[in-house]
């Protein structure tokens, strides 16, 4: 099979209220510049461009083609769209170049969550006959997750701030990241509730932004980066979107996705937990070792960028390859309500 | 960089949804008042009903009745309700078990307060008055807590006639930016000049900007002050009515390539016969009266024939 590896990662300063469009066009031009810049890479050398963004989000119609503007597409370029988070767009680009079709290919995801109200919009990914016509927010159902554990003694809500104390201190050394900062757990658990068992530091800040990974195929990987972070597993599972009829205190399609993987051998993993409590559920569910470096960029808790907080997680899981600090790393993206699906891609120096 | 221009944008659309048998069958039955439920072939029972079996992917064999009291299984609180949910008032979201059902639904629970909200709480559906019913999910307007000593089974409603589609309505707000250069479009066009850009790689001028060249994917900062005049690369002649239209049909909608812009946009083309109006026709803009100026194309009124000969193909031909 094809080798392929991360050779290039930039994500965009994360901001509570971007001045850009909705179009991920500004946000876009400068770190598609970096990421050439760093890898020596011009647009011509990309075979295969693909992006993860949502209409609803930005409201209007094909956004996505907008942005395209942002590639500078002329002559014309191979193309494609994710309505998710980017990491599923990085999929099908590794997809791309296992089926021979590209040896360079380019994963974005850009939002402006700020745009309007995120927490409602995203009621528009539940179930359109019985759930959303009741207009649930986001925070809500995470409210409903985090209880559900809570009083099953799975996990407390001391545990959930100890996430967020060493999220907020992780991403100090992130220059990008929204959120940071050193708060004791006592500190935090002084904060009133937002949603009831959630405290604002329980939830990912509403974060605009935009990331972009470069793959690259076997010798082209070696030519570009002196250490590439090497794809050996990259899997993808769903659970059941009837969030009343499977257990929210579990994620097991993150458990198959981080078992076929290859999950367990990571180093350091960089986990998608919009929420406290997702964090603690995610670990569990991926088995990863009490002792492993979870999320050290901050993660999601720290800036959450719609549609590319995911494939910024796995950009900060290559970073740790290529930088030399790991030799197997993890990066994980979830997508819809309450953790319903899961990607795991487990990256190696070899 | 200071904010470019923004403001308020609305989108709304009905979704109507049809519904298939099972959600049919639910949707109707909740119309009467009663709640419906599926079992599994695991021997779960699903309320609201799965229209395929999880485990097996089949569709129910049949719907039996759940409810319509309940117990809630995990909740949380909502003070400032958001525009579409069921209540105006602070109130409990809930994970509700349905008696007879293994699983929960979610829905919103009318407590008062969150000292009232407890897991284990039994919860009675309020339904909706006439004319409430009928649209699936928010014909239970919400949940109520209710003592046992007034547990009691609400009067059921009349058959109802199947229901096979519901509609759900959309509305999103936003607060929709414009990109730098098309800010600077719309403030020049304030002061009844014509602003476009360049792209410093392939030196098209843009109009308006659009961000990035499409073709260099580099931003077009560079500004280009040009007239008022252009050609009409193409047209067409409306003549079909619709809702909202200012101008009495026919009249002409045209590309105008302004002179030294290299895309066109589009504006309307008065002043003479819709029959009149043909490619290569040059034309100048009218604007409205100085007090209506504002940020937009519509400071143009519309752009008329300028007299002058017709421009040769050739020099539009590549605008097209």
């Amino acid at each position: 099979m094809t080798d392929v590896a991360v050779v290039g990662f930039v994500e965009a300063p994360n901001e509570r209220h971007s001045p850009a469009t909705t179009n991920g066009v500004e946000m876009l031009v400068p770190i598609f510049a970096e990421a050439f810049a760093a890898t020596g890479l011009t647009k011509n050398d990309i075979g295969f461009w693909c992006s993860g963004s949502s209409d609803y989000l930005a409201g209007r119609a094909f956004s996505f083609v907008s942005a395209v503007d942002a590639i500078g597409a002329f002559p014309p370029v191979m193309e494609s769209h994710v309505e998710m988070d980017a990491a599923w767009a990085l999929y099908e680009a590794w997809l791309k170049i296992l089926t021979g079709e590209a040896e360079i290919a380019l994963a974005y995801g850009f939002g402006k969550s700020s745009a309007g109200m995120l927490r409602r919009m995203l009621a528009l990914q539940l179930d359109p006959y019985l759930v959303a016509p009741l207009w649930p927010d986001s925070v809500a159902i995470a409210a409903l997750q985090a209880r559900l554990g809570i009083e099953s003694g799975a996990w407390s809500q001391h545990e959930m701030a100890r996430v967020a104390v060493r999220s907020r201190a992780s991403s100090t050394t992130n220059s990008r990241a929204l959120v940071s900062g050193d708060q004791s757990v006592e500190e935090l658990l002084a904060k009133p509730y937002i949603a009831d068992p959630l405290r604002a530091h329980d939830c990912a800040p509403v974060t605009d932004g935009a990331a972009v990974v470069i793959l690259a195929s076997g010798d082209r990987a070696l030519d570009l980066c002196e250490r590439p972070a090497w794809i050996t597993g990259f899997e993808h599972r769903i659970d059941s979107g009837s969030l009343g009829a499977r257990d929210l205190t579990a994620a097991p399609s993150a458990t198959a996705a981080g078992e076929a993987a290859g999950a367990s051998r990571a180093q350091v993993a960089e986990l998608h937990a919009p929420f406290t409590h997702q964090e603690i559920i995610l670990a569990r569910a991926l088995g990863l070792r009490d002792s492993l470096a979870v999320s050290p960029s901050g993660g999601a808790l720290c800036a959450n960028p719609m549609f590319s907080a995911g494939l910024a997680r796995i950009g900060w899981a290559a970073r740790a390859i290529m930088s030399g600090r790991a030799d197997v790393a993890l990066g994980h993206a979830t997508s819809g309500p309450a953790l319903q699906q899961n990607l795991v891609c487990v990256m190696e120096a070899l | 960089m200071s904010q470019p221009l923004h403001a308020p944008l609305e989108i709304s659309f009905d979704y109507t949804r049809s519904l298939g048998p099972t959600l049919g069958e639910f949707v109707t039955a909740l119309a009467e008042r009663r709640i419906l439920g599926a079992r599994a072939s695991d021997g779960r029972v699903h309320a609201p009903p799965f229209e395929f079996d999880p485990v097996t992917g089949a569709p129910p064999a049949e719907l039996t009745e759940v409810g319509p009291a309940g117990t809630v299984v995990s909740w949380t609180w909502t003070d400032r309700p958001l525009e579409g949910q069921p209540l105006t008032r602070p109130f409990g979201w809930a994970l509700i078990r349905l008696d007879g059902a293994d699983t929960a639904m979610l829905h919103a629970v009318d407590a008062g307060s969150p000292e009232r909200m407890h897991t284990g709480l039994r919860v009675w559906p309020r339904w909706g008055g006439p004319g409430r019913n009928g649209n699936g999910i928010t014909d239970i307007v919400c949940f109520e807590p209710r003592e046992p000593a007034q547990e009691f089974v609400s009067e059921p409603a009349p058959a109802a006639e199947p229901i096979t589609m519901i509609t759900t309505p959309v509305r999103l707000s936003y607060d929709h930016t414009v990109s730098p250069g098309e800010d600077s479009f719309l403030r020049a066009l304030a002061q009844a000049r014509i602003v476009g850009q360049r792209c410093p790689a392939c030196g098209k001028v843009y109009l308006p900007s659009r961000g990035a060249c499409p073709v260099d994917g580099v931003p077009t900062r560079d500004e280009v002050e040009l007239p008022d005049t252009g050609i009409v690369t193409t047209f067409c002649v409306v003549n079909v009515p619709f809702a909202g239209q200012k101008i009495p049909a026919p009249y002409v909608a045209a590309s105008v390539l302004i002179d030294g812009a290299d895309i066109a946009f589009q504006h309307l083309v008065l002043g003479c016969a819709p029959d009149q109006v043909r490619m290569g026709m040059r034309v100048r803009a009218v604007w409205k009266p100085r007090a209506e100026w504002e940020t937009g194309t519509h400071n143009i009124d519309h752009f008329e024939p300028s007299g002058e000969p017709d421009a040769p193909y050739d020099s539009y031909a590549h605008h097209l």
